[in-house]
């Protein structure tokens, strides 16, 4: 069902830290990585859904943290996911929010329940096409259980994250 | 050494004596220390203890008086113990349950605990942008899920698909304390009615959240003053026992967005739960009456849940047919809780229920003798369980 990186999570984090964070040209807030999760935005950057498994055990985990809960292994891998899954839940907020989202409110945020991964869901948006506004989906469009697929939306300040599109547009 | 030494037990062998607050309001125009002291003053005065008797302090972590400010300011002892407790509202029977060990097994004799809160002047926490923290933030924050609402309606829509749930049962939660805030001429919705017709009109804040689902937005101080068992009855109020205490951090747990195990929904309460029924001499069905932390509606029905009331996913049905008013199955924030008295991390739940069990709540649940306080569901949470 996936594709295994055989590198671990030490060689991919010192060559594949992703910078960035703070606010960015659009206003929305740019992710943070810290040294765990950095991976995980490099390889959106490239296209890829991964996540972080044991290299020792298999378990996959999230977030992204030093050692495996289940067999306390320091050694980890990224696996690659089918970018398919289904949304679990989502909210549509509304004002009070920071300008920048105010001004595409409501807007909604899923969250989504990998195919590959079930325990994993993961917090985004659902859009129109991966490079279109937080509110490009009308809100009627959307409902628990819905089939997705990942998308990637570079940000202004150059991370990339992750976004969703309705397999039934 | 070599002698079988039992272990030390918290089961009644501190209570409560004493209990403070400042008024509530959406502007004060005195600062959190001074407020801080003012209900820590208030509380000892209620005890009938001297300020110079204290030598134990908790609070939460969010808490920006700290002990040495306190102490110095009220007029403290030497002071043996003091300790914070992290996670916002989920911290604030810890607070007390930390002074209860600490009493029951020496380390001190006469604590306070305390929050002190200008959220209703004071900024928002959520619209600082500097301080988001890397983890979790880095997986929710840039795609807008900004605010406790949004986290929390997450799940809350998810419990709707799951269970049925309506917003009926989420106004059902909002009516009651309501109804409790409108008997308590301290609550700052004492005078303002809840009607069926202004929650499903209100505006939303995060769908499936309306402002109605959310609490308040409180200036305003809360203390109380704990003391041993034995000490407490020889102070000016029937002592209120602590019975039973425990914290929650379940296994893979994330904060306040747990969305990443098994089942999201099975929160700290159900952790906190297993350990403070554990060495109760009562269960669920002996509660007179109850004070359940309510940032948002939806926490309601799951700490219900959670804490053995009913059955997983049960805790919407619950609310039914006026089960959380005064006469009803499980009587709820008597003084209006979080959502119609003050939000003030929880701590007025505490000393209602310390009222309560007095037998001087402005709602008073007739002849009430145990009484469950939680704090914040849905983060690491904790709980007491009172008794007279």
């Amino acid at each position: 069902m996936t594709q295994t990186e055989t590198t671990t999570t030490t060689t991919t984090t010192t060559t594949m830290a992703a910078s960035g964070g703070g606010d960015r040209a659009d206003g929305l807030l740019a992710p943070v990585p810290d040294d765990d999760g950095a991976p995980f935005f490099a390889y959106a950057a490239r296209g890829e859904l991964r996540v972080q498994c044991c290299a020792d055990c298999g378990e996959s985990r999230f977030p992204p943290r030093p050692c495996c809960p289940r067999c306390q292994s320091f050694e980890s891998l990224w696996k690659k996911m089918s970018g398919r899954g289904r949304i679990w839940s989502y909210v549509l907020p509304h004002p009070p929010l920071l300008p920048a989202y105010a001004a595409q409110a409501p807007y909604n945020v899923v969250l989504v329940e990998l195919a590959d991964a079930p325990r994993i869901r993961l917090v985004g948006n659902l859009v129109a096409a991966a490079d279109a506004a937080l509110n490009s989906v009308p809100p009627e469009r959307i409902r628990v259980g819905a089939p997705v697929k990942a998308a990637f939306h570079e940000t202004d300040g150059g991370l990339t994250v992750v976004r969703w599109l309705l397999e039934r547009p | 050494m070599g002698a079988v030494r039992a272990t030390a037990t918290l089961k009644d062998a501190t209570a409560i004596a004493g209990i403070g607050q400042t008024p509530f309001a959406k502007h004060l125009p005195e600062s959190e220390k001074t407020l801080a002291c003012r209900a820590i003053l208030a509380a000892l005065d209620d005890a009938g203890i001297a300020p110079s008797e204290v030598d134990a302090f908790a609070s939460y972590t969010m808490e920006e008086t700290d002990e040495v400010e306190i102490a110095k300011a009220i007029g403290a002892g030497d002071v043996t113990f003091f300790g914070k407790v992290g996670y916002g509202g989920g911290g604030s029977c810890a607070t007390v349950a930390h002074l209860a060990a600490a009493i029951a097994t020496g380390q001190a004799s006469v604590g306070v605990a305390w929050r002190s809160r200008k959220r209703g002047s004071g900024p928002r926490p959520w619209t600082n942008t500097q301080v988001q923290l890397p983890t979790p933030a880095q997986w929710t924050r840039p795609y807008g899920l900004l605010r406790p609402a949004d986290e929390i309606g997450l799940l809350a829509r998810r419990y709707m698909h799951e269970y049925g749930a309506t917003r009926d049962h989420f106004f059902n939660v909002a009516l009651a304390c309501r109804n409790r805030a409108n008997q308590n001429p301290a609550a700052m919705m004492y005078d303002r009615p809840l009607t069926r017709e202004m929650y499903m009109t209100a505006r939303w804040i995060s769908e499936p959240l309306c402002l109605f689902d959310n609490c308040l937005e409180t200036d305003g101080a809360l203390a109380c003053v704990l003391v041993s068992a034995e000490r407490a009855r020889d102070c000016r109020h029937r002592p209120v026992y602590v019975h039973s205490v425990a914290q929650g951090l379940p296994a893979q747990h994330h904060g306040m967005v747990n969305y990443w195990n098994d089942d999201p929904l099975t929160g700290p309460s159900w952790t906190a739960a297993r350990r403070l029924w554990k060495t109760a001499d009562f269960s669920p069905q002996d509660v007179d009456v109850a004070q359940i932390y309510d940032a948002f509606t939806p926490l309601i029905p799951l700490s219900l849940e959670g804490y053995g009331f009913c059955a997983r996913g049960e805790g919407a049905a619950f609310t039914e047919g006026g089960a959380l008013e005064i006469g009803g199955r499980l009587p709820l924030n008597t003084g209006g809780g979080g959502l119609s008295e003050a939000y003030v991390h929880g701590f007025n739940l505490i000393t209602e229920g310390v009222r309560q069990l007095r037998g001087t709540g402005t709602a008073q649940v007739p002849g009430a003798t145990t009484c469950l306080v939680t704090a914040g569901e849905g983060v690491p949470t904790s709980a007491l369980l009172l008794r007279s």
